[in-house]
């Protein structure tokens, strides 16, 4: 590791195995490997892409970094502190600095809370009093109206709700945002809203952005940096625009082959191609 | 584009102000199917749950061996659409007006007010549907060989139980599941959303239909496999020279896969035209938003991308007049009332009072 820098996300050879129902008592119970052997730096202020296809272990990953979930074996490192093997009673720390959105907003929200109460909850958990300012600041940044913190999220649309979202995960002034999906579950012209929103928040207050997606394309216009995992392996990792423009792996080839893109579509790339140019990439060594 | 001349009835043209939904050009025995191409001919369908108007003057055609895409964001009625064509809406929901289906022996059926028992005969046998989530559109307690031999079965298009197992298990290896005889003895929950759902495609292309709509159906795939499916969709609807109704709300995807496209809005088709001329020279301004803010690679001088301000209002919220207005940044008075519907037809045109003019059309504005 260079001498200096300290990363803010320091993932060494993780592995997470789950252990799957037994099937009979004399045998022992089966083991999937989620992850084999990730290992990822994130500097401080990259925007940092994790890209592929349902059940290559993105989540496992993001919920190890996040602290969620613990790791079988390796180490993750947040701004040098180990939290791999960390109880959660001293995990304090790392809710203070690492937040995150996720895909479906309304399945992360309370329903039965309103929107002050939700976005000034990560403060309560720090013992903060009289939130309501820093709840309407942030609902501010995030473009809603100060009337929405009286409202119950059932009463706001799915991108008001994303925003909601990050304003929870921008309360206790993080340095690290994850976000897992965070615009999977919203239509374009509401997706065109939220990234640019979360592309201001990044750089107006310097944050690290963990950003995970099935789509490369969003991946390209959010992220600097990428890295492709498929079968609980990082296979590539790199510049975004030079994964995008020239993958050294078949797997990442064939994400980029596989996206429909209307400029392509409109010059005439059927369905029929993209088939045809996804089977050749994966083929191709 | 091959639309034999005399198909469009005049009153399909400029008659949107006043809602049409007079019964008497519409006997319910005589659908109003003028050209023989026709598999689908929906005529100012209104969908109503009581004073609310959820559908209004939808026109659409869908010619055999044709794909027309339906695009919009969620809430502008695109599916609600395809479950009227189905006549599958609920009770509390009221169509009004024509949708006329030609089967592939030549049948017709007018689909607003028929009986269940006909519709009955023409879902699954005339009339397909590929939903988004195979998960929930399989029965979880059959194996899939004989939920793909049921819909051949309940229809009688084989003779018996033994060459419907057949059929169904050389229908599975057709949609490109490895070893289709095993595949067809398991349980939806044993095989992958892509297999599902190429199960699902099995089923809709297993009576040959006359018209296929796809709700959506690559959405919950991951993209590598979304190619391979929608392949396998475009090559089993051209096998059959059937037509197809594809509803998305991803750009990119109906461009791939169809020729012609509507854009809905607030229970209206707002625009409709060649996917060539609605993607690169859109008139309605809904049209031009939507294109802006799908395209990534797209952004303006600050580097953020193009939006539509605001959301789609929930259903009975729209403004009156134009739909879109209090979403765009070009509306005047004028969108107050209901713009016209300029073009040739229902087919290529749009409804929009200031719609893009041709030489602002390179690059896409903030609207």
């Amino acid at each position: 590791m260079t001498v200096g820098i300290v990363p803010a996300v320091r993932v060494r050879e993780v592995t997470r195995d789950y252990r799957r129902q037994r099937t009979s008592i004399f045998t022992p119970a089966p083991v999937v490997r989620a992850l084999r052997g990730v290992s990822l730096d994130i500097a401080p202020g990259q925007r940092f892409g994790i890209v592929g296809e349902s059940g290559c272990g993105k989540s496992t990953l993001l919920r190890i970094i996040a602290g969620l979930d613990q790791p079988t074996t390796g180490t993750v490192e947040i701004d040098g502190t180990d939290i791999s093997r960390l109880p959660e009673r001293r995990l304090g720390f790392l809710r203070e600095r690492l937040q995150l959105v996720f895909q479906d907003p309304l399945g992360s929200l309370d329903p039965r809370m309103k929107v002050r109460d939700i976005v000034a909850e990560p403060l309560v958990s720090q013992g903060k009093r009289d939130n309501l300012p820093r709840v309407l600041e942030l609902l501010e940044a995030v473009g809603l109206q100060p009337e929405a913190a009286d409202r119950y999220p059932h009463q706001f649309s799915g991108g008001q709700r994303q925003r909601i979202s990050i304003a929870r995960a921008l309360a206790p002034d993080p340095r690290i945002l994850v976000a897992d999906e965070p615009v999977s579950a919203l239509d374009v012209s509401v997706r065109a809203q939220v990234l640019n929103l979360l592309d201001e928040l990044v750089e107006r207050l310097s944050l690290t952005l963990v950003f995970v997606s099935h789509d490369l394309s969003v991946i390209r216009h959010v992220c600097d940096s990428v890295a492709v995992m498929t079968r609980g392996e990082v296979v590539e990792v790199g510049a975004t625009e030079q994964i995008y423009q020239d993958a050294e792996h078949a797997y990442t080839r064939a994400l980029v082959a596989a996206a429909p893109r209307l400029r392509t579509a409109l010059a005439g790339r059927t369905a029929a191609d993209l088939a045809a140019d996804t089977l050749a990439a994966k083929e191709s060594r | 584009m091959s639309m034999p001349s005399g198909s469009v009835p005049s009153a399909s043209q400029g008659s949107v102000i006043a809602p049409r939904d007079a019964p008497a050009d519409r006997p319910a025995d005589a659908p109003n199917i003028t050209a023989p191409d026709d598999v689908l001919r929906v005529d100012g369908l209104h969908v109503r749950v009581g004073e609310l108007e959820l559908l209004s003057d939808v026109d659409l055609t869908v010619r055999r061996g044709e794909r027309v895409g339906l695009i919009g964001e969620s809430g502008s009625g695109k599916s609600l659409t395809a479950l009227s064509i189905m006549g599958l809406l609920a009770e509390s929901l009221v169509p009004s007006g024509s949708i006329a289906v030609t089967g592939q022996d030549g049948r017709h059926t007018q689909v607003v007010g028929a009986a269940e028992s006909d519709l009955a005969a023409l879902r699954g046998r005339d009339v397909t549907m590929i939903f988004q989530e195979p998960m929930t559109a399989l029965n979880p307690t059959m194996r899939v060989g004989a939920q793909v031999a049921e819909v051949m079965r309940i229809h009688r298009t084989v003779p018996d139980r033994h060459t419907a197992a057949a059929r169904a298990v050389e229908l599975l290896d057709r949609v490109g599941l490895p070893d289709p005889a095993e595949a067809a003895r398991a349980y939806p929950h044993q095989l992958s959303g892509g297999q599902r759902q190429r199960v699902v495609v099995a089923m809709a292309l297993a009576n040959d239909p006359a018209l296929l709509i796809c709700d959506e159906p690559t959405t919950a795939l991951d993209v590598t496999v979304q190619a391979l499916v929608l392949d396998l969709i475009v090559r089993g609807v051209e096998a059959r020279n059937a037509g197809m109704l594809f509803i998305t709300h991803d750009l990119a995807v109906v461009a791939s896969v169809c020729e012609r496209v509507l854009v809905m809005y607030g229970g209206r088709v707002v625009e409709a035209g060649d996917v060539q001329q609605v993607f690169t020279r859109p008139r309605h301004r809904y049209t031009r938003g939507l294109i802006g803010a799908s395209d990534l690679d797209l952004t303006r001088d600050d580097g953020r991308l193009y939006t539509i301000q605001g959301s789609v209002p929930s259903a009975g919220r729209f403004p009156h007049g134009c739909v879109f207005r209090n979403r765009c940044i070009h509306a005047t008075i004028e969108c107050e009332s209901l713009p016209r519907w300029e073009g040739t037809g229902p087919e290529d045109g749009f409804a929009c009072w200031h719609p893009v003019r041709v030489h602002d059309s390179q690059g896409v504005d903030a609207s």
